[in-house]
């Protein structure tokens, strides 16, 4: 892989600088706007370095990865974005492109890489894959595979924050796939029934799966909300600064008033569903170009900060090198990890089982 | 010692654990202002409050998906099923996200709730409301099943549910609702996975769970007086864990065994325990394993019939004194 940024970072679109001055961005240090920049640089790399360990063998011939991956490039400004306004009380759920949302929340890249080589070292053990990744001490609950089905956890985790008192929020993202879920329309009822602390994220990236929006969803996604009540905004998910400022509003009105939003923000993948689909089926390849080309969220944000004088073309090209080095040690880490064992395929099912010495229940647990 | 109903006695429970830890909530369908569509909940809105006490919309995959949520921040809800036929429609949430998220996370989350509603036939209600899924949800590892059968067990059984740290799915009976047994003022605690002898015997076990077990203890005490053959009842109270301890002692002291289940026969609890009692104790076995279920079909509506397709006082006896030809 080249050190050097990719050719498509090296476009710089207009910059638009309207968000910028946002209350939320405008008082942002130069160190903290590097950082969102530099994560999403992380990100970028993190799923390259993935990407190529799917497609690639171990030394045994087999594998690196199995299973599915789903990739979150094209789409870092909204993770990190989002991610980057948490606060103590602030929790995550997403589905299962959720890579993105771990490195975003500070999850250790080697932990995730270990995680899709199936590795004891992984941050589930090498139980969840690459759909299951979760870090609860960072508040985030996940990584979920079936679509739709993780936001009535998201609406649970809004209760909790509320029962318990706290001022904060759940952040519960979906796809655009989602809305069309029952367990989602469920969920906004009851975030809205209730009052609840949740701010519903719609990363609209065109495509549930292979079906675009005109073919699977009628009307407008977020509008949606308008029927239960909740306030609904859509926003550009290229610019990590709109991306904050629109979160900014809404996670300030659900932990100031507890009231659940909804969130549409416009994004685009740049792979396919997963790494499995051949993606040369239901969009072409100058439609994806000229997203990478026109909307990039890194090259979006690398030309903002550069105007803002905060960003180098050598402290840029610093912040990629670093990158792409952090993710060749995590797959190195990763490979180099050990497998869990059979034994370890028991483990982590029940609390009481892990905890022998505290348990209540008799009898058995397991049936082999 | 104070006989109350089953209904009460699970009202008790949740009222005592609603008082001890102020993360229990209780929520479901008409829980509150209803005062429960059985009345097990009656009452404890006006004690708690809304915030303990909660009526949900009729939305089940999101009520307990919300629970499962809520579970994970060290909330610990009870969530009531009217039917425990209605978890078909929350079934990703049951199924997937509370008995997969401990494992799925590497063992960092924890899922403390509870699920409980009655699940039994006999109400003339057709197929849909019939359902006795504790099979269904036993085939989930992470999970946590308990089918109680009398007050007793009821209260100290869903005690220990609510305090337990493992997502526990506990399954009641609307024909035991108002069934009286008794149950002491002071406070005690059945623990999960612990199979009661409901009675002891020698000729044959009868091995079963939640209202078979009435029907069992009926046909005990008819076998003994006008058969004189002494039958041993034993409770399972919990389906997983489960105590085949309790079962293989039996088994080992009677040497034949009938498990009598309200349930439809094909890979239900009874093809489980029949596996796990030939395969630890082939050799005690005087007879093949005999097995009393509903009858395969979807649970009838006709009333006279479908005390026909359940397990029944006649049908037990006839199958008791076939195991003993």
């Amino acid at each position: 892989m080249s050190k050097k940024p990719s050719a498509t970072i090296d476009k710089k679109p207009a910059a638009p600088v309207s968000y910028g001055q946002a209350p939320v961005n405008a008082s942002l240090t130069a160190e903290q706007k590097i950082e969102l920049y530099r994560q999403m640089v992380r990100i970028r790399r993190f799923e390259e370095r993935s990407h190529r360990a799917y497609t690639g063998k171990n030394a045994a011939g087999g594998a690196n990865i199995g299973g599915f991956l789903h990739l979150y490039n094209g789409q870092e400004a909204i993770a990190v974005g989002c991610c980057s306004l948490m606060g103590k009380h602030d929790h995550v759920i997403t589905a299962y492109r959720d890579h993105g949302h771990a490195i975003a929340v500070g999850m250790d890249t080697k932990a995730l890489m270990a995680e899709l080589y199936g590795k004891i070292t992984g941050c589930s053990k090498g139980k969840g894959g690459s759909m299951h990744f979760f870090s609860p001490e960072r508040n985030y609950w996940g990584g979920h595979g079936i679509v739709g089905g993780q936001i009535p956890l998201g609406v649970g985790l809004a209760y909790g924050v509320k029962y318990k008192g706290h001022k904060g929020s759940a952040m519960a993202f979906m796809g655009d796939g989602a809305v069309n879920q029952g367990a989602v329309h469920e969920a906004y009822n009851l975030a809205a029934l209730w009052n609840l602390p949740c701010v519903f994220v719609i990363e609209n990236n065109g495509y549930s799966m292979g079906t675009s929006q005109a073919r699977s969803s009628a009307g407008e996604l977020a509008k949606r909300a308008e029927g239960y009540g909740i306030a609904w905004a859509v926003c550009d998910g290229h610019d990590v600064y709109e991306v904050r400022a629109t979160m900014d509003k809404y996670l300030t009105i659900a932990r100031e008033e507890c009231k659940p939003a909804v969130v549409e923000i416009d994004t685009y993948r740049y792979r396919g569903h997963s790494v499995a689909d051949p993606d040369n089926t239901y969009r072409t390849k100058a439609e994806i170009e000229e997203y990478r080309r026109t909307k990039d969220p890194i090259q979006v944000f690398q030309a903002i900060l550069l105007a803002e004088g905060v960003l180098t073309e050598a402290s840029a090209e610093k912040i990629d090198e670093a990158a792409v080095a952090e993710a060749e040690a995590a797959a190195e880490f990763a490979d180099a990890s050990p497998y869990p064992t059979a034994e370890d395929i028991q483990k982590d099912v029940y609390w009481e089982s892990d905890n022998p010495d505290q348990r209540t229940s008799q009898g058995r647990l397991f049936f082999n | 010692m104070p006989q109350i109903t089953y209904r009460e006695a699970v009202r008790h429970a949740l009222a005592e654990e609603l008082t001890r830890d102020p993360n229990v909530v209780v929520m479901g369908e008409e829980v509150g202002q209803f005062q429960g569509a059985y009345k097990v909940t009656q009452g404890l809105l006006e004690k708690f409050g809304p915030l303990r006490v909660a009526d949900t919309p009729i939305s089940e995959a999101g009520f307990i998906g919300m629970g499962i949520g809520a579970s994970m921040l060290g909330v610990r809800p009870v969530m009531e099923l009217m039917f425990w036929s209605f978890y078909s429609v929350a079934f990703d949430q049951i199924l997937n996200n509370a008995a997969n998220v401990r494992y799925m996370s590497g063992g960092q989350i924890n899922c403390p709730i509870v699920i409980r509603g009655p699940a039994n036939g006999g109400t003339n209600v057709g197929a849909t409301h019939s359902h006795t899924p504790e099979n269904v949800l036993a085939a989930h590892p992470g999970v946590k099943v308990v089918v109680p059968s009398t007050a007793y067990d009821a209260k100290g059984l869903l005690k220990s549910a609510i305090r337990d740290n493992d997502p526990v799915f506990f399954l009641e009976n609307t024909m035991l609702y108002g069934e009286k047994g008794e149950v002491p003022d002071e406070e005690y605690l059945i623990p999960l996975g612990k199979a009661d002898v409901k009675r002891e015997g020698k000729d044959l076990t009868i091995v079963t769970y939640g209202r078979p077990v009435i029907q069992s203890l009926a046909v005990a005490e008819l076998l003994s007086k006008e058969h004189d053959i002494s039958a041993e009842i034993i409770d399972l109270r919990t389906i997983r864990p489960l105590d085949i301890d309790t079962v293989l002692a039996s088994v080992r002291k009677t040497h034949r065994v009938l498990i009598v289940e309200e349930q439809k026969p094909f890979c239900g609890v009874g093809a489980q325990l029949t596996y796990m009692i030939q395969a630890e104790a082939f050799d005690e076995l005087d007879a093949p394993i005999s097995r009393l279920c509903t009858i395969d079909a979807p649970a009838i509506y006709s009333p006279p019939v479908e005390v026909e397709q359940l397990p029944n006082p006649q049908r037990i006896l006839k199958a008791a004194l076939a195991l003993l030809d």
